[in-house]
């Protein structure tokens, strides 16, 4: 077998499990800080129990991200040991500086934000859950300049077949980069309230109506109801973005095969790269040069231009129809959800039924994204710099393949526990309700066993 | 003689990358040896044992990052060599960290009924780990070697160095928890410290017997003389702790950290023994330090960075383990 496409399938597979957990921790931390804050404002106790839920649901996220993300600092050298040799000057510092500033800064302060609640005071807990909080989103900044930098590579020149640092704030902030650390930020954020507001729904199904219920609800629809048309409008200038720098990447996405004017948007098709040509297409006439040009006499770029050097285009038009599908059903849902929320204080059960499978569409979205963008890179792994091809290792095609086998089954059994775990525990606060014990949430610390024992 | 940067970086990044290994191995040992040490421990206490690692071990994983991270970013070409020399043996390091650090969050998490099994997976995740650590470091000192010899003698570090991970946790023990449980790791300690005393004494006549540059380096005057501190010292080290062993846990628990600390010393000197064996190589007779090194100027970057982050973090990392120090109490939440 072919170690380059197992090679990249293994990738793949980890790096799609990976991002579920980073998506939902990123923007789940801050989340937490606000449940903690108001409860803080409010001493309303409801808060503190949508905290306590949350926050295992958290611990477990976290946990898998990490493990997930050790799989994946090894898979550079074992894999792909040809990325780090030719542009390893640019993605060593940015992968150093990740690590040294965001991961060691969450993990010291998650034991202290998940167990420290008697151990610290609470000004001291709250400040713990900012750090955390903050390290995922610095992980976030660096994670996604490289990755931007490897989509748009800037400020760096080739010396003897490898590239070196010129400019690192061109680096760092390279075109891509804010359109597309901005879109990854929102797509946390709206993975998050609709997990929150599905399982709420969950809850609210099983004849739940505790305070901590409504509350958790609440934030979860209303944030989402607030993020989804900023995130459609970030996605938006993130694809004129695209258009500028990488307009191979919208050739494909938009299924255009010739570069012109007046290019229709095209709603459903099979495209077939044999052929060059739509199968079954239903298209908006002049659509793609209004939507990308704002004039139906807009030139498109099309795959003409690029022979042999874009990317596939049959995943690109699903992967981005799949995303902006999901981005219009979760505006239609969660703008519903707000309205019987604001002015009838209940949620019809359809809604709510339809609310609990959406708790999962942000990791849908999120994914069918990061196809769209990533495939959208290939055939290269640095665009112009370094093709994919170049950089895979020489392991044998058969030990790739046995350990892609066994990485699958692991993560297929892992997201069955995983999202076992998460029903289980919003079933549990269902039936405790506001009846479980509150925690003991004190404005000073206990005495430090260090020095009181 | 003139400092020069290029020459200095590669050495200051080896440092710096053997520092986080020994860090790692330290931090990770007793919460992998704790893992290992779950398959002789009754129910109850296997709460206990999860409560005494539960704040750390994430933070101890992280410096397995850093590590392979600083062999990524400072020593690309030697991490590439080395990585896809032992595809398998990460691959199953990586399946052995995914399960404990997963069985973790999930043990605490799951219905009751289904506790015993993530128990069983982080003894498992636990012991495949350290297995796969031990092996790697055998045919590392091997050359990287994986004939025959390099399998077996591979599969005797992974075993004693497994034993040198479940003394870690027994001593870790001693140190968080009292009682029954503090006893019974007293003798966990004893036990796995015959093993953990084979182990280095295996893997240092290995070392040198297995590459003549190596031996080069040990077995010539004056050098033996001023090397002789490290083995001398090293094995008085165990007899003393073993002979602690029979006299633990002391009166008021004195010096409950002592057997930890003395087997981390071990660790040290153990490590910087290798240090020596390999220097200047990163890639054992294949690649030194400098011909695997990334250019001057993204060194420089990050050491930049790490100068002002890494006395951060250590500092703060010494905050979070006051805050959880003492004897470890039930984990909560709250």
């Amino acid at each position: 077998m072919d170690p380059l496409i197992l090679s990249r399938m293994q990738f793949g597979a980890n790096i799609s499990f990976h991002i579920l957990f980073p998506t939902i921790t990123i923007a789940l931390g801050w989340v937490l800080l606000f449940f903690k804050l108001r409860y803080n404002a409010t001493n309303d106790s409801a808060w503190m129990r949508a905290y306590f839920t949350w926050v295992k649901v958290f611990a477990l996220s976290f946990a898998m991200g990490v493990v997930s993300g050790v799989t994946m600092s090894f898979q550079f050298g074992t894999n792909w040991p040809g990325y780090m040799e030719k542009v390893g000057n640019i993605a060593g510092p940015l992968l150093a500086y990740e690590i040294l500033t965001a991961f060691f800064l969450e993990a010291a302060f998650l034991g202290i934000m998940l167990f420290g609640f008697r151990r610290v005071s609470n000004r001291v807990h709250t400040l713990a859950t900012v750090l955390v909080a903050g390290g995922t989103t610095l992980s976030a900044f660096w994670i996604i300049a490289l990755n931007s930098w490897m989509q748009t590579p800037a400020g760096f020149e080739i010396i003897d077949g490898k590239a070196h640092p010129v400019d690192w704030w061109a680096i760092v902030f390279n075109p891509s980069m804010p359109y597309r650390l901005t879109h990854m930020l929102l797509a946390s954020g709206l993975t998050v309230s609709f997990l929150i507001a599905g399982l709420s729904a969950l809850r609210y199904l099983t004849g739940d109506r505790s305070e901590s219920m409504w509350k958790a609800l609440r934030t979860g629809v209303f944030t989402a109801a607030i993020l989804i048309p900023i995130q459609i409008l970030a996605g938006d200038q993130h694809g004129l973005n695209t258009l500028e720098h990488q307009p191979q990447k919208i050739a494909a996405m938009e299924a255009n095969w010739n570069t012109g004017p007046n290019v229709p948007l095209v709603l459903f098709a099979w495209p077939d790269e044999a052929t060059k040509e739509n199968r079954f297409e239903v298209a908006i006439p002049d659509g793609a040069s209004v939507v990308l040009r704002h004039s139906t006499r807009g030139i498109v770029p099309g795959l003409n231009d690029y022979p042999g050097l874009h990317p596939p285009v049959l995943p690109l038009f699903w992967g981005f129809r799949i995303m902006v599908g999901t981005g219009i059903l979760m505006l239609i849902v969660s703008w519903s959800a707000t309205f019987f929320l604001k002015r009838r204080h209940s949620l019809p059960r359809p809604l709510a039924m339809l609310m609990v499978p959406m708790a999962l569409s942000g990791w849908l979205a999120t994914l069918a994204g990061w196809y769209t963008t990533e495939i959208g890179r290939q055939p290269w792994l640095v665009t112009g710099v370094l093709k994919t091809a170049d950089a895979v290792g020489p392991v044998a095609g058969s030990h790739v393949a046995l350990t892609l086998a066994v990485y699958l089954i692991l993560y297929v059994l892992l997201l069955i526990a995983y999202l076992g775990v998460l029903v289980h525990l919003a079933l549990k606060a269902a039936k405790d309700g506001d009846t479980s014990p509150l925690p003991g949430v004190m404005k000073t610390a206990m005495s430090q066993p260090a020095a009181g024992e | 003689m003139t400092f020069d940067w290029p020459t200095a970086l590669p050495l200051i990044f080896a440092g710096l990358m053997g520092l986080a290994i020994l860090i790692y191995v330290i931090l990770d040992g007793f919460d992998l040896g704790i893992g290992i040490l779950f398959s002789v421990a009754e129910d109850a206490e296997q709460d206990t044992m999860i409560a005494a690692i539960g704040p750390f071990w994430d933070a101890n994983e992280t410096w397995l990052v850093l590590a392979v991270g600083l062999l990524l970013v400072a020593f690309p070409m030697a991490h590439g060599v080395i990585l896809t020399a032992l595809y398998i043996p990460v691959f199953v390091l990586l399946v052995g960290l995914i399960l404990r650090g997963v069985a973790f969050d999930f043990r605490a998490k799951v219905p009751s009924g289904k506790k015993h099994r993530w128990n069983r997976i982080f003894f498992l995740g636990s012991i495949i780990a350290s297995l796969a650590q031990g092996y790697m470091l055998g045919v590392y000192v091997l050359g990287l070697d994986v004939g025959l010899g390099g399998i077996a003698f591979g599969g005797l570090v992974a075993l004693c160095l497994s034993a040198a991970y479940a003394a870690m946790g027994a001593a870790w023990v001693i140190y968080k928890t009292e009682g029954e449980l503090q006893k019974k790791a007293v003798a966990w300690l004893r036990t796995t410290l015959v093993l953990t005393a084979l182990g280095m004494a295996a893997v240092s006549l290995a070392t040198p017997f297995a590459s003549p540059r190596i031996f080069a380096k040990w077995f010539v005057w004056p050098e033996m003389l001023y090397l002789s501190p490290l083995p001398i010292l090293s094995a008085l080290l165990f007899l003393w702790l073993w002979r602690q062993t029979f006299h633990l846990p002391k009166p008021d628990d004195r010096h409950a950290l002592r057997p930890f600390l003395t087997l981390a010393t071990i660790f040290a000197l153990g490590f910087a023994g290798l240090a020596w064996s390999f220097y200047p190589f990163v890639v054992p007779d294949k690649l030194t330090i400098w011909q695997a090194a990334s250019a001057t100027e993204s060194l420089a970057i990050i050491l930049a960075g790490t100068v002002v982050v890494l006395p951060v973090i250590i500092f703060y990392s010494f905050y979070a383990y006051r805050v959880f120090g003492g004897k470890a109490t039930d984990l909560t939440y709250d």
